[in-house]
């Protein structure tokens, strides 16, 4: 059965208070969910207060600072701060995204809440273990599968062709789609999630690729494919405006040309 | 414990190589549902607030019988489907597979005592 409580030892409890800074007039407040798996404590919520006219613009540069001038214990991924590698997805603000590209003029709220992707396994603090996610993208054979001997030069696509490609090659995996997605909460053990199933209708879309049939065949499952109720939560949250729902909508569409 | 690969337990036991057609009798059934609904409420609201003689007279006419009919087959077996997707959504393994049972049990249930009751006005 689903569980719809969370387990006692994942009750969140009240954290540390760090001191504001002195001097500071434009001070925001910021707390934090944090999670030592050293300590065997529940996970708790820290809250922290910046100076922002000392503070880059976006959600990024506040943990930076934070881990630079305050706590240095404080755990998250980032890479190339551009919206690129998508290691700093976290959820912001009640909202699934890179903490890199959203800034912290777009947080309505006057308190700034961060914490990890949504349903995942924490690994410390905002670091969700991302293992089955990954082990699902490459259930799907993200690689171009060809039958056809390589040619001397290059696989040939036309420019309409490669341009169905848009708006599914930007994908950069960061989970955010998937893990705002209920059906991925409740039965991520099967359900591929929106971003696997994103790249694999890339993969299937692709003029080049040849294995388009074994591909359906593979998706072709109540559980892989068709937990997808169409909830939107996915397209709502892509930090990169992507839209898996309809990629995934396109699948099922595929899966009835080819029965029906 | 089982030391499985992050791959293995990904991919499981594999693609069922079904739900096509599920999500297939959805679309069509829901389309039907579309036409039938508006149809259902209009006869029946037609047939409303008269007498018990008069309302058997309406519904042994063949369009608010059928429309009836098939309003109740197409509903329950759309029902039917939407319960089996959430109950695969919520409950896993014997429960699932009970509950399954239950419910197809009670929607066929449904459309035979349904079936019944209109026929037996109709005739």
């Amino acid at each position: 059965m689903v569980q719809f409580t969370l387990p006692k030892n994942s009750k969140i409890t009240t954290g540390k208070t760090w001191p504001k800074p002195d001097g500071a007039t434009n001070v925001r407040k910021f707390q934090i969910y944090r999670w030592n798996p050293d300590d065997g404590k529940n996970p708790s919520v820290d809250t922290y207060f910046l100076d922002m006219d000392k503070c880059g613009p976006m959600v990024l540069d506040a943990l930076i600072k934070i881990k630079n001038e305050i706590d240095p214990t404080l755990t998250f991924r980032r890479s190339c701060r551009e919206g690129i590698c998508g290691s700093c997805a976290m959820n912001i603000d009640g909202i699934n995204t890179l903490a890199c590209i959203y800034g912290m003029d777009e947080i309505k709220s006057a308190t700034v809440k961060i914490y990890p992707l949504p349903h995942m396994p924490v690994v410390k603090d905002l670091i969700p273990d991302l293992t089955h996610f990954y082990a699902q993208h490459a259930s799907i054979m993200p690689w171009l599968e060809t039958k056809t001997n390589r040619p001397a030069k290059e696989w040939k696509q036309s420019i309409e062709d490669r341009k169905k490609l848009d708006g599914l090659y930007e994908c950069v995996m960061c989970a955010s789609c998937s893990t705002s997605c209920p059906s991925y909460w409740w039965n991520g053990d099967r359900y591929l999630g929106p971003a696997a199933l994103l790249h694999a209708y890339r993969w299937i879309i692709d003029s080049r690729d040849e294995a388009t049939g074994e591909r359906l065949d593979e998706l072709e499952d109540p559980f892989k494919l068709y937990r997808c109720h169409t909830i939107m939560n996915c397209a709502k949250t892509c930090p990169k405006g992507l839209n898996p729902a309809e990629a995934i909508a396109n699948i099922k569409k595929m899966m009835i040309d080819r029965a029906v | 414990m089982a030391y499985l690969t992050d791959r293995k337990r990904a991919q499981g036991t594999g693609s069922g190589r079904q739900g096509t057609m599920h999500h297939w009798q959805m679309l069509v059934s829901s389309i039907l549902l579309v036409v039938l609904v508006p149809l259902f409420v209009l006869t029946f609201g037609i047939g409303l607030g008269g007498t018990y003689e008069e309302t058997l007279a309406y519904f042994s006419r063949p369009f608010p019988a059928i429309v009836t009919a098939l309003c109740l087959i197409v509903g329950i077996l759309h029902f039917k489907r939407e319960a089996e997707e959430a109950i695969e959504d919520y409950m896993h393994g014997v429960a699932e597979r009970l509950t399954f049972i239950a419910v197809g049990a009670l929607a066929y249930t449904l459309i035979a005592v349904a079936l019944f009751a209109l026929i037996k006005i109709a005739l």
